[in-house]
């Protein structure tokens, strides 16, 4: 009981600061205030018709997209090889690629920084996508190492002995199994890229400005309320994916248990 | 016809016999590429050494090499007082963050293994909300609700509760307070897995032997999530000895840890030499607490 009380204070501590930027995105006074004194889409006009902040958004989009579609691939080729594979020093080599979970970023931020200022990367699209790729990959590989290594693999044998050679029992079956998992770690690889700050600092020099960074010039220089109005864009967003992923396994779940109890009944 | 075009066939397959024997058909190599499937972490591997590996391994090179080998850099780094202070500072404030988010932690995993499936949904939702929220909008939020004039002591000062405002921000426990905010819910996330697949029987037959509800807990529940407390420990001291943003945003002057270090050699002074050795001696006591906590913490299990 003592732990249930305990447990609501802390959801509370968690989320509460998440959902504070709401109202003070619409607030209608000119500094930061709270409670708001008034509603005022002021802070999301001045989002939108700057063309800095625009553009940022545009860039990170562009950059995310980019991110995800290598990151996936490399993802998905590394994980395949991880489980199906046969050579020795697999686990190493499984430990090396997921390095940047837990190396500091910012070791991997001077790094490609001091690659990319040498070979002329720092500024562009290409050096930013590298770089994130590096951040995303790691995710989509636990997630298909993990599908992958759950499925049954009689699976695979039944399509090859049907006569389906490796290439086709792969498009046609192991990647419908991973299909979920391709879906969340494309997921994941996106929002690591989208919210990528620690390397993009470094390498995306003077020209080239993603959300973050353009964030992280407003928070640094003055406590702007047009932050409140992008953070509050992208909680909403946020919750709605959540929410609505969360929706959909409910109703895959009670769908499947229908199915099993009629099979059963 | 049918006939002869199936001895064609057979005649072909032979000579492809023949053939695999001298040289390999470009088809016939995709073939082998396929049915071996190590093969495919080719391109994987050689991306991940360009753009990572090769990187790490210069700035390695930059830290013991100038002009000729030298070992200056780390001489330096371990023989100052200041640079040790900021070592010391940050592994402090690893282990704060690591104890308030466990202390913080356990309740609410504890909760969750217990709960219905769907009071279990609105938790996870819940944690998931934060962590999936952008670091820099949490950080900011942070920000709004602890300035002096913030959200928080605004409140507090309407309550009566303080007669003027706390300082809250730019010090060590605005640190404290954004870091644990941000490595919650991998503390919960990692207790939880544990403790969910805590045999319950194991608690019935505790009590039913006659143990009080709080000697189940300790003397049962508690041992049996240990691996639990091991790898989400770990895992938050791990990732909050490198933290960057949030201790930029939210610390002030004197809580400078060993990231922002890095960042004003190689941003401010271009000292890349002594960054690349601070970030070496950072690497080297990650990679340590992880050899340690590889019993615990196995990195493809973490998400």
């Amino acid at each position: 009981m003592f732990a249930r009380i305990l447990t609501i204070f802390i959801i509370i501590f968690l989320i509460l600061p998440v959902f504070i930027v709401i109202p003070i995105s619409f607030s209608s006074a000119q500094y930061l205030t709270f409670p708001p004194p008034g509603f005022s889409l002021q802070w999301y006009e001045s989002f939108f018709s700057d063309s800095e902040w625009v553009e940022a958004a545009i860039k990170s989009i562009q950059v995310g997209l980019l991110t995800t579609i290598l990151s996936l691939v490399l993802g998905i080729m590394t994980s395949i090889g991880l489980v199906k594979g046969n050579f020795p020093g697999k686990q190493l080599l499984q430990n090396i690629f997921l390095m940047p979970l837990v190396v500091p970023t910012i070791i991997i931020a001077i790094a490609v920084y001091s690659f990319q200022s040498k070979t002329g990367l720092v500024g562009t699209t290409f050096g930013l996508v590298t770089a994130h790729t590096i951040m995303a990959t790691p995710f989509v590989i636990v997630t298909v190492l993990a599908s992958l290594k759950g499925m049954d693999p009689n699976l695979e044998y039944a399509a090859m002995s049907l006569g389906a050679n490796p290439f086709l029992t792969f498009m046609k079956v192991t990647l419908n199994v991973i299909k979920p998992a391709i879906a969340s770690s494309a997921l994941f690889a996106f929002v690591t890229s989208f919210d990528e700050i620690v390397v993009t600092l470094f390498i995306s020099g003077v020209s080239v400005t993603t959300l973050p960074k353009k964030m992280w010039d407003g928070v640094r220089t003055q406590v702007d309320p047009t932050i409140a109005a992008v953070s509050s864009i992208m909680i909403i967003l946020i919750v709605v994916i959540l929410i609505s992923s969360q929706i959909y396994g409910e109703v895959r779940d009670n769908k499947m248990a229908k199915k099993l109890e009629e099979t059963a009944g | 016809m049918e006939k002869s075009m199936n001895i064609a066939v057979k005649e072909n397959s032979m000579s492809n016999k023949v053939q695999r024997v001298f040289e390999p058909r470009w088809t016939e190599r995709i073939g082998i590429t396929l049915s071996n499937p190590g093969t495919l972490l080719v391109l994987p591997v050689i991306f991940i050494a360009v753009f990572l590996g090769y990187p790490l391994l210069n700035i390695f090179i930059q830290s013991i090499y100038n002009g000729h080998l030298t070992s200056e850099y780390y001489v330096r780094f371990f023989s100052e007082g200041l640079y040790i202070r900021v070592l010391l500072l940050t592994l402090k404030i690893g282990a704060i963050v690591t104890l308030t988010c466990l202390v913080l932690g356990y309740p609410v995993a504890y909760t969750m293994t217990f709960a219905s499936k769907r009071a279990k949904g609105l938790i996870l939702i819940a944690i998931l909300i934060p962590f999936w929220t952008s670091l820099l909008v949490r950080t900011y939020a942070w920000m709004v609700l602890l300035q002096t004039q913030g959200v928080v002591n605004q409140m507090l000062l309407k309550l009566g509760i303080i007669h003027e405002p706390i300082k809250m921000i730019y010090n060590t426990t605005g640190v404290v307070i954004g870091m644990t905010h941000v490595l919650l819910p991998y503390m919960i996330l990692c207790l939880y897995s544990v403790m969910q697949g805590i045999d319950k029987n194991l608690l019935s037959a505790g009590s039913n032997l006659g143990a009080r509800p709080f000697q189940v807990f300790s003397r049962v529940f508690l041992p049996l999530s240990f691996p639990g407390i091991m790898s989400g420990s770990m895992l938050v001291f791990i990732m909050g000895i490198g933290y960057f943003i949030t201790p930029s945003l939210l610390g002030g002057q004197k809580d400078s840890m060993i990231s922002q270090l890095i960042q004003i050699q190689v941003g401010d002074l271009l000292n890349w030499g002594f960054a690349s050795a601070i970030s070496f001696v950072l690497l080297a006591v990650t990679l340590l607490l992880l050899m340690l906590s590889r019993r615990f913490l196995r990195l493809d299990k973490l998400w």
